[in-house]
């Protein structure tokens, strides 16, 4: 059992508390579709899953998990970027 | 792990924070998604088996084969919903790729649970506690999003409730958290398997019963929480699997999102607990506020609210998701150009969480290039309000509702609003006299010096900007 991992855990904690401490509330919505994308991650665990399946079933639940996870993590920056588009246009104006 | 994945592991924890932190300002928003979407390609490059060699340099199998077309399959899916979606639809498209993660998370720690339920010596007790904390959180947060995505999409979007919810709530949630606690400890063999499965149903279910009740203006509330939770669920398969760069990433989102949550309930003025438990507009409050309304609605005509505007020296616009709805931005815009030309004073007042998301007229305006500095904060506005010749709300309801300032009995009381009733004289833009999001009653609609001008924004808009012309 690998106790660095809790420690890394504990630590990261605060980190995401910390590092959004004051944000203005028209930010709050991309803010909220930026770290969806971010726990998209979970992609890895499908593959990393996948990679190792030996039964039928396995297989479907973790081709359905890769499906998710890669939609999670694509369409989460995508939709998050388009958001922000429409702050980088106010700028110029 | 070999040092070079840790030190590419290490790169991409500090691109994700740094990611955040630039996502929090205005000015480095859009930088901060990217550098984020760059560190998350970096991850997937590094990515190797726990402990084995590079997923990417593995013998290709037929498994490898199934990787490639689902991420092509999910790359598709995300980009045709993040690219199709209508500016006013954004927080429920978000709430659905939250979802599908969160499903994910859960098939993930099933996987690995239920392979180590038929290994003859079992999971450590600590592992199992993860999968199955992923498990029950990322099955919850997978119904609990879809119902979202439903309520914001205007399905059952009134809180369902009925007596004794909380009570069932609370027993399903004690079975399936003795369920987990004894599958911690007796992770193997055929019951457990059948433990687990009705573990993932009533987590399943029990995302459904917990967001039911709670009312679609309360969604984007919701969904941060859900989110906060994903990630949560993210970390705990990634501590399950061995996955450094999934805990920094999950916990991360878990943490920060948890934040969020609190400062968009801070926003509202109003206590997470009673986000989730006290549905808005469930109980008697919000029928017992309707009784007071004093007064009559006194419509107006487009012609006639021209020329109100057209003789004023400031004007404020509060706009709202009836404007949203109605995609009514550019005609706003051109209706404060218009009245510009004429030499009065026009500004935008931005309440925190109008439209369905917070931030979303500042998005609408800006889209229709309306300039940064007339978009005014409602904190910022709020003094000067009884200055202001001629309020013209537009499709705003709950977030002009003085009952919020004076009816301690109404749902709202205590939520900080546009004090719109102040100015020297107000006009509602609204398609009819239903009540808002919330269910509420809006006394503003009947005071003396307002006047109601119905109808669909856009068509009404249009109106107002060819009797400015006119006139």
């Amino acid at each position: 059992m690998d106790t660095n991992i809790l420690f890394i855990f504990i630590l990261s904690i605060f980190v995401g508390i910390e590092v959004i401490s004051k944000v203005p509330s028209m930010l709050h919505t991309p803010l909220m579709s930026g770290t969806n994308a971010i726990h998209g991650i979970i992609l890895f665990g499908g593959i990393l899953v996948l990679a190792d399946a030996a039964t039928p079933l396995a297989l479907a639940l973790g081709f359905i998990a890769v499906v998710f996870g890669s939609a999670n993590v694509f369409g989460g920056f995508m939709v998050t970027d388009r958001m922000l588009q429409m702050f980088k246009k106010k700028k110029q104006s | 792990m070999n040092t070079l994945i840790a030190l590419i592991y290490i790169g991409v924890a500090v691109l994700f924070i740094i990611g955040i932190k630039f996502l929090s300002s205005p000015k480095t928003a859009r930088m901060g998604n990217l550098i984020a979407a760059a560190g998350m390609f970096v991850a997937l490059l590094a990515l190797h088996q726990p402990g084995g060699p590079s997923v990417w340099t593995h013998v290709w199998t037929f498994n490898y084969t199934l990787i490639a077309v689902g991420i092509v399959a999910g790359l598709v899916i995300g980009a045709i919903g993040a690219y199709s979606v209508k500016m006013t639809a954004m927080p429920q498209m978000v709430a659905l790729f939250n979802g599908l993660g969160g499903g994910a998370a859960a098939l993930v720690a099933s996987q690995e649970f239920l392979r180590g339920a038929h290994n003859p010596d079992g999971i450590a007790a600590l592992l199992a506690g993860a999968m199955l904390f992923a498990t029950l959180i990322g099955s919850l947060s997978f119904t609990g999003s879809i119902i979202a995505y439903l309520k914001l999409q205007g399905k059952f979007e009134k809180p369902h409730t009925f007596p004794g919810q909380n009570f069932l709530n609370g027993v399903v949630l004690l079975v399936i958290l003795v369920l987990g606690a004894w599958l911690t400890l007796q992770a193997s063999g055929g019951n457990a398997v059948t433990a687990f499965a009705v573990m993932f149903l009533l987590s399943l279910f029990f995302g459904v019963a917990m967001v039911l009740p709670i009312g679609g203006a309360d969604m984007p509330v919701v969904i941060s929480l859900l989110n906060s939770f994903t990630g949560l669920a993210v970390a705990a398969d990634g501590f399950a699997i061995n996955n450094l760069a999934m805990v920094v990433a999950g916990t991360l989102v878990g943490s920060s999102g948890t934040l969020l949550t609190l400062l968009m309930c801070k926003a509202m003025n109003r206590p997470v607990t009673n986000v989730l438990f006290g549905a808005f507009g469930s109980g008697g409050g919000g029928k017992a506020a309707a009784g007071g309304v004093a007064g009559t609605v006194k419509p107006i005509q487009a012609d006639e609210a021209a020329l109100l505007l057209s003789y004023a020296q400031r004007v404020v616009i509060v706009p709202g998701y009836g404007m949203a709805v109605a995609q009514a931005q550019h005609q706003v815009r051109e209706l404060s150009e218009e009245l510009g030309k004429r030499g009065v004073e026009v500004q935008f007042a931005i309440h925190p969480v109008a439209g369905r998301m917070p931030g979303h007229m500042n998005v609408l305006l800006a889209e229709a290039n309306v300039p940064y500095d007339q978009l005014i904060e409602m904190e910022q506005i709020n003094p000067s309000m009884d200055r202001v010749d001629v309020c013209l709300v537009i499709g705003a309801n709950d977030v002009v509702n003085p009952a919020a300032r004076e009816e301690k009995t109404s749902p709202i009381y205590g939520m900080p609003v546009i004090e719109a009733d102040r100015c020297k004289a107000t006009i509602v833009l609204k398609r009819s006299m239903a009540a808002g999001f919330a269910g509420i009653e809006n006394h503003l609609f009947y005071k003396d010096n307002t006047r109601m001008l119905f109808g669909d924004a856009k068509a009404s808009l249009n109106a107002l900007v060819a009797a400015v012309k006119a006139g």
